[in-house]
Order: structure tokens, then C-alpha cells, then sequence
């Protein structure tokens, strides 16, 4: 009984070790984080679903989808109420996720190397790094963001591809919907929900 | 001197915009992303040797825009690309000029105004050749009168005695076009199919990468500052 319970213990911490064991340097961090992705999403013995959940897994714990979250609301989250931002945080995340699944499954079939990386401040170091399509498409280049002001749990906070900010490029999807809808936070929601469903 | 930051780009007339935007995106349905997904079918050495083609004419307007913006080292770049290019790599189908570290930037003249401190007004999108500002739709007309192959092609002017006709033009800008659709065909389902605002979506991706060939850089912005947790 003492055997299984010891066996089942370090099977459940050999699961969970990817998730718990990134390093803290930022660019072994993308490192270790994007070749783990790629590795599970390329794994023809791995369900869609369990690629899905492993996605989400690593997500909720090295992407900073709270801040994100409110960056892309731009100024609006300084006047929106507690009630409606906590609303929006909530369908935030579970569009961030979705959309972030989708992302990486188009470019599972990759080769992933980091180049360099840049210390901007205490708070930020912006790790350099290139994809390259195994079908022998064309070099993609990728910044990542990465939030360090605890350096003993960095954080992805966004990703420059070719030096486009997928966070900007939301924020001003988003502004465009709200601005159209005279800043309603509601229809925002209501936006990311009805992309939820579909 | 800077560029104006794109994201106070303000719609010219968002309605219009966006009905052209339809119209370009079926005209895309129709013809371009079947052009591009037979292209992606084509071996690899075809499909880099039309892009290293196109591309080697392409580097024609970034000369006279180096020297309007008086970038010697970059005008340095494209000469010397164009013509190890067009000779070593005949004709331009190989590109043996980025082996020997010439990578000139692709610029145009509204490129060029950029550089000046002109800002790019307000944005509009254009049927079939899609989004654009104040600025770069005057740029893309000064760009046919600046560019030594549209002066060769559609003005049927001889050059170094080269000559040609509209179709040359049409037919190489026609290609570049299926190239870069092709290039960027998976990057563009992704955009489409976790979008909720395609338009707006396009818009920020268009004056962001505006702004980046201008500076010539693509250094990130931090505008995360206030959001310390």
C-alpha cells in the first residue's frame, strides 16, 4: 500500500513537473515553456482535448492574463465598475485561452530557437526568439514580454511577432468595439462570449 | 525626426472603409487565397526564386527613397544587393547578396515622408490594394513616378537600356502580391479565425508595421507602465 502511495506520488509530481519546473531566467523560461508546448501539441499519441488542457494548464500559470486582461481595456478600466470588470476579467481569460489554443495548433509543426534577450528594466526583459515552419515556410521572428518583477516567477505579459504587439493589436480591436458602442463595457462582454460559443 | 504613433490614426469614413474592406476580403476568397494555397504547392526552390525575384525589383524604389532620405549605409545595401542580385544571382532568382550581408530595407516614398515627420493623417482602406493612410496613398502614387522599373514599365521609358510595358509591372507586383499572401497564409487564417473585429484587427497589424519601417526598427513600446501588480 505504502509502495503505490510513494508510486502514485511521483507519477502525479512527473505530471505536474513541467508545469512547476520553468526556470525563473526569462529566456531559459520561453525556452523551456515553448519547446514543452510544442513538444505536447505535436504528440500524435495526445487527444485534442488533453493538447487543449495542457495548453490551458501552462497558460493560467505563466501568462500574465490578468494584466493582459486590463491592458487591452485600455483607460476603461479606470472608470468601468468592480462588477463589470471582474465580469470581463472572467470571459477575458476564457477567450485568451481559446484563442491562444487555436494560435499555437497552427504552428505545432515548428522549429523553435531563442536568439537573445534584452533586460528593458527591473520589470521587463524582452526575450528574442525565431520559429521556423518545418515545411520550410518563411523565418518567423518573436519577442516575447516578459513581466520579471518577481524574478522567481516570470510571466509572459505579450508576444511582438515581426514587431506587431499581439496585446496591441487587441487592445485596439477591442477600443474599435467599444468605441463603436459608445464605450459599453457590456458589449464587449458580450463579443468575447458570443466568439466563446462559436 | 519621429512618425506620429499609429494608434491616434483616426477612420477617414469608417463606413465606406469597411464596405471596401468586404469587397477586398471576397475578391481575397475568390482569387488571391487560391492563388496563394496552388503557390505554397509549388517546390520550394520556385516559390524562393519568384519571391527572390520580385523581391530584387521591389529593391529598385528603396534606392531612390535612401537617397531622399539621405540613408547612404542602406542606399549602400540596395545598390549593392540589386546588383550582385540581377548578375551573380541571375537575374535575381537567387539571392547570393544576402550571403554577403547585404539586407536593404524595403522602402517607399510614403516611407520616405514618414521619415520627415509627416504623420500618416487619417486611414482608409482601398479597393484591392487594402489598407491605407493619407500619407501612404499619396506615397504609393509617388512611388510609380520614383522607381526606375514603373519608369521603365508603365512609362515605357528606356533605362540602361532596359525596357518594358505595363503588363511587366503589373504582372511582378501581380506576383509579389500571391507571394506575400502565400508567406503569410497561416498567419492570416489564425488573424481570421480568432478575431472579433478582422477590420480593426488589420488596421492596428497595417500601422504598426508602418510604423516599425519607418523607424526601421521594431523596438516594442512600453505602454504597460501602469499596469504594475
Amino acid at each position: 500500500m505504502r509502495k503505490t502511495v510513494v508510486y502514485l506520488i511521483t507519477l502525479f509530481l512527473f505530471f505536474q513537473s513541467p508545469l512547476l519546473s520553468y526556470s525563473s531566467n526569462p529566456k531559459d523560461f520561453i525556452n523551456e515553456l515553448v519547446n514543452d508546448a510544442l513538444s505536447k501539441l505535436a504528440d500524435k499519441s495526445i487527444s485534442k482535448d488533453e493538447k487543449a488542457s495542457f495548453i490551458e494548464k501552462i497558460a493560467l500559470d505563466n501568462v500574465d492574463i490578468n494584466a493582459l486582461g486590463l491592458y487591452t481595456l485600455g483607460e476603461l478600466r479606470k472608470s468601468s465598475n468592480e462588477e463589470d470588470i471582474s465580469n470581463y476579467k472572467k470571459t477575458f481569460q476564457q477567450y485568451f485561452l481559446k484563442s491562444l489554443t487555436s494560435r499555437l495548433s497552427d504552428y505545432s509543426s515548428s522549429k523553435f530557437e531563442i536568439i537573445s534577450e534584452d533586460k528593458k528594466s527591473t520589470n521587463y526583459t524582452i526575450v528574442n526568439s525565431k520559429v521556423t515552419p518545418e515545411d520550410g515556410g518563411v523565418e518567423i521572428k518573436i519577442d516575447w514580454r516578459i513581466y520579471t518583477k518577481n524574478p522567481d516567477k516570470p510571466l509572459i505579459r505579450d508576444l511582438i511577432v515581426e514587431g506587431l504587439s499581439l496585446a496591441r493589436t487587441q487592445k485596439e480591436e477591442f477600443a474599435s468595439i467599444l468605441n463603436a458602442n459608445n464605450n459599453d463595457i457590456k458589449v464587449l462582454i458580450k463579443k468575447l462570449e458570443e466568439f466563446l460559443i462559436n | 525626426m519621429t512618425a506620429q504613433p499609429s494608434k491616434a490614426t483616426e477612420e477617414c469614413f469608417e463606413g465606406a472603409s469597411r464596405a471596401i474592406f468586404k469587397f477586398n476580403m471576397a475578391l481575397d476568397d475568390i482569387i488571391l487565397e487560391p492563388l496563394a494555397k496552388g503557390y505554397n504547392k509549388l517546390p520550394s526552390p520556385v516559390r524562393s526564386g519568384t519571391s527572390n525575384f520580385t523581391s530584387n525589383i521591389g529593391t529598385l524604389l528603396s534606392i531612390p527613397n535612401n537617397i531622399l532620405q539621405g540613408n547612404l549605409k542602406q542606399l549602400g545595401h540596395s545598390v549593392g544587393s540589386f546588383a550582385v542580385n540581377s548578375t551573380v544571382g541571375i537575374l535575381g532568382f537567387l539571392n547570393p547578396a544576402e550571403r554577403m550581408g547585404l539586407k536593404p530595407h524595403k522602402e517607399d516614398v510614403g516611407q520616405t515622408l514618414g521619415s520627415y515627420g509627416i504623420g500618416p493623417g487619417c486611414y482608409f482602406v482601398l479597393p484591392v490594394f487594402g489598407p491605407t493612410t493619407v500619407r501612404d496613398s499619396v506615397g504609393l502614387i509617388a512611388d510609380t513616378f520614383v522607381d526606375p522599373f514603373a519608369h521603365v514599365t508603365i512609362r515605357e521609358n528606356e533605362l540602361l537600356g532596359a525596357s518594358g510595358n505595363s503588363l511587366d509591372y503589373y504582372s511582378v507586383k501581380g506576383t509579389s502580391a500571391v507571394d506575400f499572401r502565400a508567406d503569410n497564409d497561416k498567419n492570416f487564417e489564425s488573424l481570421e479565425k480568432n478575431s472579433i473585429d478582422l477590420y480593426s484587427s488589420l488596421k492596428s497589424i497595417y500601422l504598426q508595421d508602418r510604423e516599425n519601417k519607418i523607424k526601421n526598427s521594431i523596438d516594442d513600446q512600453d505602454e504597460w507602465g501602469s499596469l504594475d501588480n
